[in-house]
């Protein structure tokens, strides 16, 4: 590890006020950060600790406003979200152990970085994240964990999150505070694509700071599903977070997002276009998950995930299409 | 009531149990002919009731001190810098950032490191305990993609890793092989094991395949393991003028100071090697190269030395199991009795160590047929020397060996395990000797019953919802091993007390637990008054933590060393005692004495005969006989393992949902301490099946999931609840009745999880870890 | 600037980089913290932080400043083992022993969870109040400690005898030898 300067914020604008320098990050539970610095992925001067900000959980016009340094146990805990979007809550307590969700923060885990492992190889491969313009080598090595979808020559890594695939299903928006004042934004639009430039993962200015999150009220039957090589604290393969409400034997509304397949988490804006208003059937199910997928570009160990992630998202569907009735 | 209170009241209820009759001495061999262990016999002693651990006050306290926590005086921080390709050259090293970053003590490379014979190899004498036989750190040379190629030394771990990230290498790399298909375009070599190649052929096997009605023929691929025991490697080292003290964890510590004093160049005497606990072993905690290089950075330094492998820095310098692909085919009659079995292929090894993974070692002896043909071809790679990982040979033998019988079960329409009982062997069918004790057919009817056999469908029948359910089973088998060159030390004490000391290890088997009762009993103590010296290579004798022999070798030494105490204890007790003109074969321990077999009135007690001879201890050391008993006799461990799984039929998920493993052992010595051993072989059996594989890139020879991470074993919620039976029938050929308990369980286990897979889905997956991409 | 470790205040530590378990082991030498992984894969470095579960391999020592941390030397009172430590013995909740301090730190950590009725990964109702501490449950709350030993299911027979019920903490064969112990 690198040496570093610690310090802790006691607000956001001291926080932003802090971390001035480029060389600057925040940390949050440290459960990523923390591992790639030991790593030397991460070389940051200066640490500003901002889990001292704000860890509330607010009921706001119908929906909730999730303070950024609220840890993922809390927020699956709490009973709206238990009671309103299950979706969030599976998700969470689908990720990592129960000691790293008690660790982690909402902040922290929207932040965290790929699980790659050429990413993670500091010293002995090649990785267009770490070392721009270096190589990728994991196009043509192990990658079966990798994506699918929105890939490019220069990086197919995923976004490890679960906590995410469920917040792009539910149209969350992301509080900032920045060198330029606040401002929101959507989840589904905080996280690139990786381009000729995946060193950049998400549009955040240098320095900006999530300070929360926020969830729109949600009427709809939701749950996550994710699919992994062991029974549990094993990132994904494929994820799916669905939300669906019926009504008169049709699709009345209908939000999907998948994990695992993409270098940020995936909301199935095609799927959800063949699926609104139409019928309540596997068939129509699957014609939507064939949609999202057309585009899917297989590599060297990952082709299974397509047909994975098809037959997720119909059967994840199908589960609450048969709640509804 | 804590441990030791248990253990006072148990040992009360056993000398009342006893009283009736002295234990006679055991013979010190086994062979045709001979007596068995009287201990075997012996039904109301310690051995054979289920008792708690007794270092689990400690281990559940965190008070048990492992190898990295033994804070020296004026300690250093060791780093390690790993090479980044398989085979060529160091062209440059700058240290110059990292010696001069703060808190470095030294950097050591191989411009500065201290001359260094070559490694011992493991097995090229009795006590080599290296993975490979290089020299380390003597030149610029890379042998694999993670070899050591610097080593920093810091006043603290922070220092000394942030140095570490500063060292810059340069490399000229050579050609280097790293694939498995260029591995053996380049041509195979035979496999040698145990000092035998790894090839047998009797009568016509592929003749007989070919005229054989019914057959079965198909190839099963295994790939690389890792044992990641859960404590990484680490030693603390320490040199006193000469001598060289390393606080190790160690599965062979005699083996380890030997080997390590051949490096240095200096007696064997001069190295002390302790290792009082082992956090997992699994064939891993031998010697690689951190200890040498701890050993070396310590005596540049003049400075003690902790030098504690990151996980990572564990896949990079300390081998796994090497991968297989396993040609197996059956020929069978229709009544299924098998006329031909052949199990050929290829395994991978490096030019640096002799250990080809032995998977045809289990074929040998499973099963009769009249015509076989065996054969372990090797090709050479460039990688961290591959060793032993917890069965080497029969965990992914049996994988390949017993999958297939399932599979010409299915083609024959009979039941896989009337299948193996009809191709029972009368004795070992390759080395015509008897068996000493095979139950292995009472094990599976036990098993079936007590696992509901019969409810068993036909493939792909039984849908719960999603969830495709099946059931399998397999044989495990797992050789007796008795390696020579035991021996034991008893000091027996005024007060009645015993000391037994053995150069023996304690990873988590219950070897202290078991053997002090063991001794208690053979002596006629209390267990309270007998503890046991384990750990250090001072004690006496050369006894590895492997093979699943150490009991075995530990009792047998015992046994020598008993008779020693005895004829001592004789000529000390004179003419004034009790059980004066008796010789030693006359007498047996009891009652914290001596006594006549069968005129147990004649008795002395320890305590006497030394008061009495005015001697406040009597010490007997002596070495157990040669393992014989192995010429004599073919002697597994056994087991059916039976399996039930769930298979997703949407997303190929695999749940192991139900297991029970039917053992045939030998006489169990620790019911409690067994069944964990059983549980946590099959445990790592199912890692095996579902999702162990470590992942070695072709293109440059490195580990890409080198972390607990990205290799995967199995957590909580992959093991399901586990029942563990045995037939407790004890071998009168072996100490105490028993076989090893240590490595059984893996074996068997990865075609039971197999063959339920196939029972559920009608899919045959023959290349491990079955993973949902291949179910799908 | 002191963390409270076992009811002992303590100070920081100067470097910054020094995590809590390396605090713990290597300049308070309670290693009774195991160090597996180093990177929060496999839970040997399991503490309570004011009471909650954590790997103290990835938290900085410096954030856990003015908290409570309990390790497993923290967990027995005077010579008397916690009731879970006696448990782990009894049903033979581990081998080699390097596990057990973070098994046990965390099984103590997921009690206080369960009975606070935080749902899990497996949980089938997420709006019940109580939780039905099904073995399942159990071993998805526990699936961040590994074992290598394969203790697994003596571990979750001693959690359960512990925490759940004596019914709950059946081992899986009742009349076996094991249970004679």
């Amino acid at each position: 590890m690198t040496p570093f300067q610690y310090s802790r914020a006691t607000s956001a604008a001291e926080a932003v006020q802090s971390a001035g320098l480029e060389a600057a990050k925040y940390l949050g539970g440290g459960t990523n950060l923390v591992d790639l610095m030991r790593e030397t992925i991460e070389r940051p001067a200066v640490l500003v600790d901002v889990t001292g900000l704000s860890a509330n959980i607010d009921e706001r016009e119908g929906g909730l406003l999730i303070g950024a340094a609220v840890r993922n146990t809390a927020l699956a805990e709490h009973r709206v979200v238990r009671e309103r979007y299950p979706v969030l809550a599976r998700a969470i307590l689908a990720g990592a152990s129960a000691q790293i969700r008690n660790m982690a923060t909402v902040g922290g885990n929207i932040l965290q970085r790929t699980r790659c492992a050429y990413f993670y190889d500091d010293e002995g491969s090649r990785c267009n994240k770490r070392t721009p313009g270096q190589g990728c080598d994991a196009l043509d090595g192990f990658n079966r964990m990798h994506a699918i979808l929105g890939t490019s020559p220069a990086c197919v890594a995923t976004h490890p999150s679960d906590m995410c695939v469920a917040l792009a299903a539910l149209d969350a928006t992301v509080h900032l505070e920045g060198r330029q004042g606040r401002r929101t934004l959507a989840l589904t639009d905080l996280h690139r694509l990786p381009g000729d430039h995946p060193e950049i993962e998400t549009v955040l200015e240098p320095g900006e700071l999530i300070t929360a999150v926020e969830l729109p009220p949600l009427t709809m039957a939701s749950t996550y599903r994710k699919v992994r090589d062991r029974a549990s604290y094993a990132f994904a393969l494929v994820s799916v977070a669905a939300a669906l409400r019926v009504e008169d034997g049709a699709v009345k509304a209908v939000r999907l997002a998948l994990g695992g397949v993409a270098h940020k988490p995936w909301r199935a804006w095609k799927a959800e276009a063949a699926l609104k208003d139409g019928p309540v059937t596997a068939e129509a199910f699957r014609a939507a998950a064939e949609a999202e997928l057309a585009d899917a570009a297989p590599l060297r160990d990952n082709a299974f995930k397509i047909e994975l992630a098809k037959r997720t998202m119909v059967s994840v569907l199908g589960e609450l299409a048969g709640e509804a009735a | 009531m804590n441990i030791l209170e248990q253990a006072g009241e148990a040992a009360k209820g056993a000398a009342q149990g006893v009283l009736k009759k002295a234990i006679e001495l055991a013979p010190d061999s086994w062979l045709p002919g001979g007596r068995p262990d009287p201990l075997i016999h012996h039904q109301h002693g310690h051995v054979g009731k289920p008792m708690s651990r007794i270092d689990g006050p400690l281990k559940v306290k965190g008070a048990a001190r492992f190898s990295a926590e033994f804070p020296l005086v004026g300690m250093t921080y060791a780093a390690v810098a790993f090479s980044t390709i398989a085979k060529g050259r160091i062209a440059t090293l700058d240290i110059k950032a990292a010696a001069e970053a703060p808190g470095v003590v030294l950097v050591m490379t191989h411009l500065n490191a201290p001359p260094m014979k070559p490694t011992p190899l493991f097995m090229t004498h009795s006590k080599a305990a290296g993975g490979d036989n290089l020299a380390v750190m003597q030149d610029d040379r890379i042998h694999w993609n993670g070899q050591p190629v610097a080593v920093v030394l810091a006043e603290t771990q922070e220092q000394a890793d942030h140095a570490k990230s500063l060292i810059r290498v340069e490399y000229e790399a050579e050609p280097a092989t790293t694939s498995l298909a260029a591995a053996k375009a380049q041509g195979t070599g035979p496999g040698q094991f145990m000092g035998e190649p790894l090839k047998l052929e009797i009568g016509d096997a592929e003749a007989r395949l070919v005229e054989a009605p019914h057959k079965i023929s198909a190839t099963y691929r295994t790939p690389r393991q890792n044992h990641n025991a859960i404590e990484p490697h680490a030693a603390m080292l320490v040199w006193n003028g000469e001598e060289l003290r390393v606080h190790d964890s160690s599965q062979g510590v005699a083996h380890t100071a030997w080997s390590l004093a051949k490096i240095f160049d200096i007696d064997e005497k001069q190295v002390n090697v302790t290792s009082p606990y082992v956090g997992g072993g699994f064939g891993s905690k031998c010697l690689w190269q951190h200890q040498v290089l701890g050993a070396a950075a310590a005596k540049l330094a003049a400075r003690p030395v902790r030098i504690a492998l990151s996980r990572e820095g564990v896949f990079r310098v300390v081998g796994g199991r090497s991968l297989t692909e396993q040609h197996v085919a059956i020929g069978a009659q229709p009544d299924g009795r098998f006329t031909s079995i052949i199990h050929t292929g290829v395994t991978v090894m490096t030019r640096h160590n002799a250990f080809p993974e032995p998977f045809i070692v289990a074929t040998r002896s499973g099963y009769a047929a009249d015509n076989f043909k065996l054969d372990v071809e090797v090709a050479y790679i460039d990688m961290v020397a591959n060793t032993f990982m917890r069965a080497p040979g029969e965990a992914v033998g049996t994988f390949g060996l017993e999958c297939a019988i399932d599979e010409l079960a299915e083609e024959l329409g009979m039941d896989p395990i009337e299948l193996r009982i009809r191709n029972e062997p009368e004795k070992d069918p390759t080395e015509g000797t008897p068996f000493s004790s095979r139950h292995i057919v009472e094990a599976y009817r036990a098993g079936a019953e007590r696992f509901g056999w019969s409810q068993r469908t036909a493939p792909g029948m039984r849908r719960e919802g999603e969830w495709l359910v099946g059931m399998g089973c397999a044989t495990g088998t797992y050789p007796y091993y008795r390696m020579p060159g035991g021996a034991a030390r008893i000091t027996l004490t005024r007060d009645g007390r015993a000391t037994v000391a053995v150069a023996a290890h304690e990873m988590g088997m219950g070897t202290a637990t078991v053997n002090m009762s063991i001794a208690a009993e053979r002596l006629g103590l209390p267990l309270d008054h007998v503890s046991i010296e384990y750990g250090d290579s001072t004690l006496p004798g050369v006894i590895l933590a492997g093979g699943s022999q150490q009991t075995a070798s530990i009792g047998a030494s015992v046994i020598a060393a008993q008779r020693v105490l005895v004829t001592e204890l004789l000529k000390l007790a004179g003419n004034d005692s009790p059980l004066a003109g008796l010789g030693a074969d006359q007498v047996g321990g009891y009652d914290a004495g001596l006594a006549k077999l069968d005129e147990p009135e004649r008795h002395e007690s320890y305590a006497s005969i030394l008061s009495r001879a005015g001697r406040d201890e009597v010490v007997a050391q002596a070495s157990a006989p040669p393992p014989l008993e192995l010429q004599h006799w073919s002697m597994h461990s056994y087991s059916a393992i039976f399996c039930e799984v769930r298979v997703n039929a949407v997303t190929g998920e695999t749940r192991v949902s139900r297991v029970l493993g039917s053992f045939d052992c030998g006489r169990i010595l620790n019911p409690k301490t067994a069944a964990s051993q059983f549980r946590g072989g099959i445990i790592m059996g199912l890692g095996l099946a579902l999702m162990e594989e470590t992942e070695f890139d072709e293109r440059n020879g490195r580990i890409m999931n080198a972390s607990l991470a990205d290799y995967h074993v199995p957590v909580h919620l992959d093991v399901p609840p586990i029942e563990v039976i045995w037939t407790d029938i004890p071998d009168p050929h072996t100490p105490m009745g028993a076989h090893g308990v240590g490595e059984i369980g893996i074996t068997g286990t990865g075609a039971a999880v197999a063959n339920a897979v196939y029972n559920a889905t009608g899919k045959r997956i023959r290349d491990l870890p079955l993973t949902l991409d291949k179910l799908m | 600037m002191s963390i409270i470790v076992n009811g002992s205040a303590t100070p920081l530590p100067p470097d910054p980089r020094v995590s809590l378990l390396d605090l713990l082991r290597e300049h308070l030498k309670l290693t009774g913290t195991k160090k597996g992984c180093n990177q929060g894969a496999c839970g040997a470095c399991t503490v309570l932080l004011d009471g909650e579960r954590v790997v103290s391999c990835l938290t900085l020592a410096v954030q856990a400043e003015g908290r409570a941390v309990t390790t497993v030397e923290g967990l027995a009172q005077s010579d008397k083992l916690h009731p879970l430590q006696q448990a782990f013995i009894d049903r033979d909740g581990f081998q080699c022993g390097y596990c057990t301090p973070g098994q046990i730190c965390s099984a103590i950590g997921m009690a206080a969870e369960l009975e606070r009725g935080v749902p899990s990964h497996v949980t089938g109702d997420l709006t019940a109040g109580t939780i039905a501490a099904s073995r399942e449950e159990l071993a998805e709350r526990m699936s961040g400690n590994l074992c290598r030993c394969g203790a697994h299911n003596g571990i979750i027979d001693a959690i359960a005898a512990t925490f759940i019920s004596k019914e709950a903490a059946q081992p899986y064969r009742p009349d076996g030898p094991e249970m004679a112990a």
